[in-house]
């Protein structure tokens, strides 16, 4: 990873679109990616935080609107400046090491740094999970939610930002409900809760009996606690430790000897036991089944060597996954979500389409309002000047001159106005934008390059 | 006018089926939204076609194969789609507007399109028996689907080969409250459309048909049928025994439908 200092291509491929507009959106950012969690952790914002950075970015005029995005994997500043150069993440950058009280140096090639379309465009695919450390993960999108809601309440976000993340919101939703990115589960205790789902459908309600009290088998627990599961066992050699995880989890602690008896009560069981043989027998299982009068069993065995009889699948109603079925799926279903990249990455290229023919009405009126008041100043610096030395003509005559300019600055207003809101493509009302600011004097910066920095 | 609607609503059932089985492979919220769309469209259009054919015979299609047929596939069609909307649940659509596809072309194959001489008038509660009884057959027709599905998402479950479509089928339990609703439907409109025919024969010949082979394999479809409900809820036939059951029940309607129609009864040969 290098420093940011010199363009590089921007992300998945996006070329620059524009230069020279009014509008600059800016990001400066660390992630997974470019920094140790060592480093990370030191750039993270809690909550109140981000909302204190953003109003302190907006109060020292580095940015005119500011979301702030963090993350354990990523802390993000996405800003909003007009008449803004590449500059502007020289100064978020800044801002943000000093907000921390860490050295440039520290930050150095650790970074990246993206302006217009590729700012948006990295901002939708971390909005998609494209950027996440796991492939599709479901989670940014409820933090980028949070971090956007908590912005707009405070006020720290305008029109291009909200109108930015309500797309990226739109895409990785979109991302989610049409491709396969973020659909199958990529670890084996989410694998394993997810093949229950296949045979129960919602778990809301259902019991589940965890034997053994590994860490997978606490992931396991997790997931199943985040679908509503009624109630859970847990069960151990160890009672101290069974009753230590049952009361974490919020679930009960049973003995080790009572494990037969409450075998018929679980929809699903969870073993992972050191053990030399089976613990759970053919016959144990059969037994259990016939209390629950056929209700199906579905079984994650975590357990290496198998904690459940082999022979037991065969059991009717009786759904078996042992560690290398379920790693099977793991990869199976990272082959699926890679395969459906290109697909999540023409839903953000079409999004980022949207935004800019959005963005380009909006700095279209801009453009024409700047024309207008240049074309008045000038008016009404021409009638000052001529009619001053007219004293013949009457305030009336004046009023009418007056007017008749004013209705000349319309009609000459009127057909460019038009080509620069309703012509041909967003790029082409983009260029039609800069060419006139360019001949009319109403670029007040110099032209800015729309490539991207990155030090990735 | 007759054909056009049959053939438009034939065509909107194809085009719902490869909307269905896109969605299985792709999921795409728009185009499940589409193919329900596509489905309804195509139950209404088919609505106008039956409509169209009543008209001209001055009852509900019964009389003739292509007709009853047709009333057949629009209410499977219709039973469906209250149920998907009931389960918000598109992804036996594939297989069900495949069935329709199916049984429309065949119609459009088979069965003759014009439209038959009126039968003598029979009065409503006549309608209502032939309706509701086709609507039952429609209904098992339909647990017949759910439980074909069952059992093909009970296989890869044991196989642990998870291909793409398979995270994208109902849970099994989905599949077999879908199933059993179906069934529920079945059963309850069989039952009053059996009364009704009872009661509709007993005001016409002041007996009751007992012996008509079609009363008895009614009645045998209503026993397999309630045999199905209670055996899915014991110890050993509960799940894919019970859905096997199921798929088979279908083929003493089928029989029923076809066979019994055609050749062993006296007063429901109408074709």
């Amino acid at each position: 990873m290098g420093t940011a200092s010199k363009p590089k291509s921007s992300p998945a491929g996006a070329g620059p679109v524009h230069s020279g507009t009014r509008i600059q959106i800016a990001l400066i950012g660390c992630s997974h990616r470019t920094a140790p969690v060592e480093l990370r952790e030191r750039v993270a914002f809690t909550a109140e935080q981000a909302v204190e950075a953003a109003r302190e970015l907006r109060r020292q005029g580095i940015l005119e609107e500011a979301v702030v995005l963090s993350t354990c994997n990523r802390s993000e500043l996405y800003g909003v400046r007009s008449d803004a150069g590449s500059e502007i993440t020289e100064a978020m950058e800044e801002f943000l090491t000093t907000f921390h009280g860490i050295s440039r140096a520290e930050l150095e090639g650790r970074t990246y740094r993206w302006l217009d379309t590729d700012a948006v465009r990295h901002l939708f695919r971390v909005a998609s999970g494209l950027d996440s450390m796991l492939l599709g993960e479901a989670e940014i999108l409820g933090q980028l939610r949070t971090a956007y809601g908590q912005a707009l309440e405070h006020g720290a976000t305008g029109p291009v930002l909200n109108r930015a993340f309500q797309g990226a919101l739109e895409v990785g939703k979109r991302v989610r409900a049409e491709t396969e990115v973020g659909a199958r589960p990529m670890s084996v205790a989410f694998a394993g809760v997810k093949l229950a789902e296949r045979v129960f459908g919602n778990l809301k309600g259902r019991s589940a009996l965890i034997v053994g009290a590994g860490a997978v088998a606490e992931q396991v627990i997790e997931h199943l606690r985040n679908r509503g599961i009624g109630s859970l066992r847990v069960v151990n050699r160890s009672h101290d430790r069974a009753t230590e995880l049952a009361a974490r989890m919020g679930g009960e602690a049973v003995a080790w000897e009572s494990l037969e008896q409450v075998l018929g009560a679980p929809d699903i069981i969870v073993t992972s036991v050191a053990n030399a043989g089976p613990v759970l027998t053919r016959a144990m299982l059969e037994r259990a089944l016939a209390v629950r009068g056929g209700r199906p069993i579905f079984v994650v065995d975590l357990g290496v060597p198998r904690n459940v009889a082999p022979e037991a699948a065969g059991l009717y109603n009786f759904y078996l996954y042992n560690v290398d079925d379920l790693g099977e799926i793991v990869e199976q279903n990272k082959r699926a979500r890679e395969a459906e990249i290109p697909r999540a990455e023409a839903l953000v290229t079409e999004h980022i389409a949207k935004f800019h023919s959005w963005r380009a009405a909006l700095e279209a009126g801009s453009v024409v309002d700047d024309l207008r008041g240049r074309f008045r100043e000038q008016r009404e610096a021409l009638l000052r000047e001529r009619l001053a030395g007219m004293q013949n003509v009457s305030p009336e005559e004046r009023e009418r001159l007056a007017a008749i300019t004013e209705e000349l600055v319309e009609r000459l207003l009127e057909e460019p106005a038009q080509k620069i809101r309703q012509g041909g493509t967003m790029r082409g009302r983009l260029g039609a934008i800069d060419a006139v600011r360019h001949l009319f004097g109403l670029d007040t910066s110099k032209a800015k390059g729309s490539g991207s920095e990155d030090s990735e | 006018m007759l054909n056009h609607m049959s053939y438009l609503s034939l065509a909107l059932y194809a085009a719902c089926f490869i909307c269905y089985a896109r969605v299985l492979y792709v999921p795409n919220l728009w185009l499940g939204r589409l193919a329900t769309l596509l489905m309804a469209g195509g139950i209404l259009f088919h609505y106008f076609a039956l409509l169209d054919r009543s008209q001209g015979t001055h009852t509900i299609p019964y009389d003739d194969l292509y007709g009853s047929m047709s009333l057949f596939a629009w209410l499977l069609g219709v039973t469906y789609l209250g149920l998907e909307i009931l389960h918000r649940q598109r992804s036996v659509g594939a297989f069900v507007s495949l069935l329709l596809v199916v049984w429309m072309a065949l119609l459009g194959v088979l069965a003759p399109h014009t439209i038959p001489a009126p039968p003598r008038a029979q009065g409503p509660l006549f309608a209502l028996h032939i309706a509701l009884n086709t609507w039952a057959y429609s209904a098992f027709a339909l647990s017949f689907v759910l439980s074909l599905v069952y059992l093909m998402q009970d296989r890869i479950l044991r196989s642990h080969h998870a291909g793409t479509a398979f995270w994208r089928f109902p849970a099994l339990d989905v599949l077999d409250r879908m199933s059993r609703s179906s069934v529920f439907v079945g059963l309850a409109a069989l039952a009053v459309g059996v009364t009704s025919g009872f009661i509709w024969a007993h005001r016409l010949t002041g007996s009751y048909p007992w012996s008509d082979p079609k009363v008895v394999v009614t009645m045998v479809i209503l026993v397999v049928y309630i045999g199905y409900l209670v055996l899915s809820r014991t110890v050993r036939w509960r799940g894919s025994r019970a859905a096997l059951v199921c798929a088979v029940n279908f083929a003493v309607v089928l029989f029923s439908y076809t066979f019994v129609n055609w050749y062993f009864t006296r007063f429901h040969r109408f074709f």
